[in-house]
């Protein structure tokens, strides 16, 4: 999977969550969860969302890495296999 | 000859749009079935009907706005004939009477009165998701040509009649701040624009909180909770869990709260007729925030009996359901109690207004590592504050004590929860 598509994939997940937001418009390192104001729970979908498109498992002691668009890419990209 | 009433979705609610049947006359129903889509203040509602029977008449027309406690329809459930009718009552004076949570419970009463004949509404077939999206956009789906078979409208059609109307998509159109003009089409359709809904769930909302401010005696107790060892019991159950079943610590936090509720039931219950009434079940009211602004509080049911896995899947589902609009009316009136959690945007302490009739709330603030001072030494643990709001009518700060007591006990058995 190319760079391109992990991100078309992130934005989709993140859309879901919250609808009306842009997610392309976030800042690579600001925080994901208060750039677009979701939830704990809304944040747990995205990574559920990341890991049934991706097949990446994504331990709870790693989700702080993937708190920026940044983080969440390197992360993806990482652990593809 | 029972009747089917208005339901009162809330503390909050006056009156309520009866957006569609989904039963027709001579339809047997059970205790639990949705039979209708409500409109209120704050969303889309599917409300259950609350006793067996065949649905006589539907005395209200979809698209029709009622206060609470109107007949929408009458029930034969086989304990009077049909013959002789006495005159109805009128429905205001039957509506305004009660504005409580039990109204729901009662929406459905062995009454004497049958009303005249209505026009039966024809029931306009369509699939939920364009019921849903018919709603967001303004459309009146009695204005829509269904595609479908036998006509039934599906989502296409409803986007079709949306293009035609003007209206755009609600993914483009939703928006976040206040929008300053309103598209006209919304206007033809006799809809209230986003905005004008969101205005009217402000007020909704300020209403119920004069009203709890106005008449509850609150008091608040606060207390800090060392949540180093439910967290660490959780991060371990987690690592044996897959993504999509992991339990996010608020579900400890609900948990507890409800176990704690069983040893000071004086805080799980109803304000009355001036007097409290215990409730034997402990259905905890969340609250959940809507995207577009407002919140709902629906109820997980006998949150003390499930595991802590079955509150997460619970809270899941209740969250995705408010925030898609498919709560049932149940869900909506029948929380003993409320629990707040504002911890995701770094707030410390909530100080709650509790949800009339209810006689208590608890707040919680962010877990973040804090100073912690035991046995003579200082450390670092993780911890959560947690506030009680609690109706001095029913309660002192006695009892609050003893509740807040209970609650850092049980996160301090986190296996026990």
């Amino acid at each position: 999977m190319t760079d391109r598509e992990l991100q078309s994939i992130m934005f989709a997940e993140l859309q879901k969550v919250a609808p009306e937001s842009d997610p392309a418009g976030l800042d690579v390192h600001e925080s994901i969860r208060e750039g677009l104001d979701i939830d704990s729970y809304s944040f747990l979908k995205v990574l559920v969302g990341l890991n049934e498109r991706t097949g990446i498992e994504i331990p709870e002691s790693d989700y702080g890495q993937l708190a920026t668009l940044a983080g969440m890419l390197n992360y993806l990209r990482a652990h593809l296999c | 000859m029972g009747e089917f009433r208005m339901p009162s979705l809330g503390a909050d609610m006056e009156t309520g749009k009866l957006v569609e049947w989904l039963v027709v006359p001579g339809q047997r129903v059970r205790r639990g079935d949705i039979v209708a889509m409500v409109e209120t203040q704050k969303g889309l509602f599917e409300v259950e009907i609350f006793a067996d029977g065949v649905m006589g008449e539907l005395l209200v027309q979809p698209g029709q706005t009622v206060p609470v406690g109107t007949l929408l329809a009458t029930i034969d459930n086989g304990t009077a004939g049909t013959g002789e009718k006495p005159p109805a009552p009128t429905d205001s004076a039957a509506g305004r009477a009660k504005a409580e949570p039990e109204t729901a419970a009662s929406a459905l009463t062995t009454g004497t009165s049958a009303p005249s004949p209505a026009a039966t509404p024809g029931r306009i077939a369509s699939s939920p998701s364009a019921r849903q999206l018919a709603l967001e956009l303004g459309i009146d789906l009695a204005k829509v040509t269904g595609t479908g078979p036998h006509g039934a409208i599906g989502r296409g059609d409803v986007e079709a009649a949306a293009r035609a109307a003007g209206t755009k998509p609600p993914a483009a159109a939703e928006p976040v701040s206040p929008a300053p003009t309103e598209p006209s089409a919304e206007k033809a359709a006799g809809k209230p624009a986003p905005t004008a809904a969101m205005k009217a769930m402000r007020q909704a909302i300020a209403a119920a909180v004069s009203r709890s401010n106005r008449e509850i005696p609150h008091y608040y107790l606060e207390t800090e909770i060392d949540l180093s060892k439910p967290l660490q019991w959780l991060k371990e159950e987690n690592s044996k869990r897959s993504l999509r079943e992991r339990i996010l610590p608020v579900a400890l936090l609900v948990k507890a709260v409800a176990l704690a509720l069983r040893e000071v039931p004086e805080l799980n219950g109803f304000w009355q007729n001036d007097q409290l009434e215990v409730r034997p079940d402990i259905h905890i009211g969340f609250a959940v925030a809507l995207r577009q602004g407002g919140l709902i509080a629906p109820a997980v049911h006998h949150v003390d009996q499930l595991g802590v896995g079955e509150v997460m899947e619970r809270l899941a589902d209740l969250i995705e359901r408010t925030r898609g609009g498919h709560l049932r009316s149940s869900e909506l009136t029948d929380a003993t109690m409320s629990v707040t959690s504002l911890g995701d945007r770094g707030v410390r302490t909530v100080y709650g207004v509790i949800y009339p009739p209810q006689v208590a709330l608890v707040g919680f603030g962010c877990i973040g590592e804090r100073p912690w001072a035991e046995d003579g030494m200082l450390g670092v643990r993780r911890c959560v504050t947690a506030t009680l709001a609690a109706d001095h009518r029913a309660t002192d700060g006695h009892q609050g004590a003893l509740f807040l007591e209970a609650l850092t006990r049980h996160l301090h058995l986190p296996e026990a929860l």
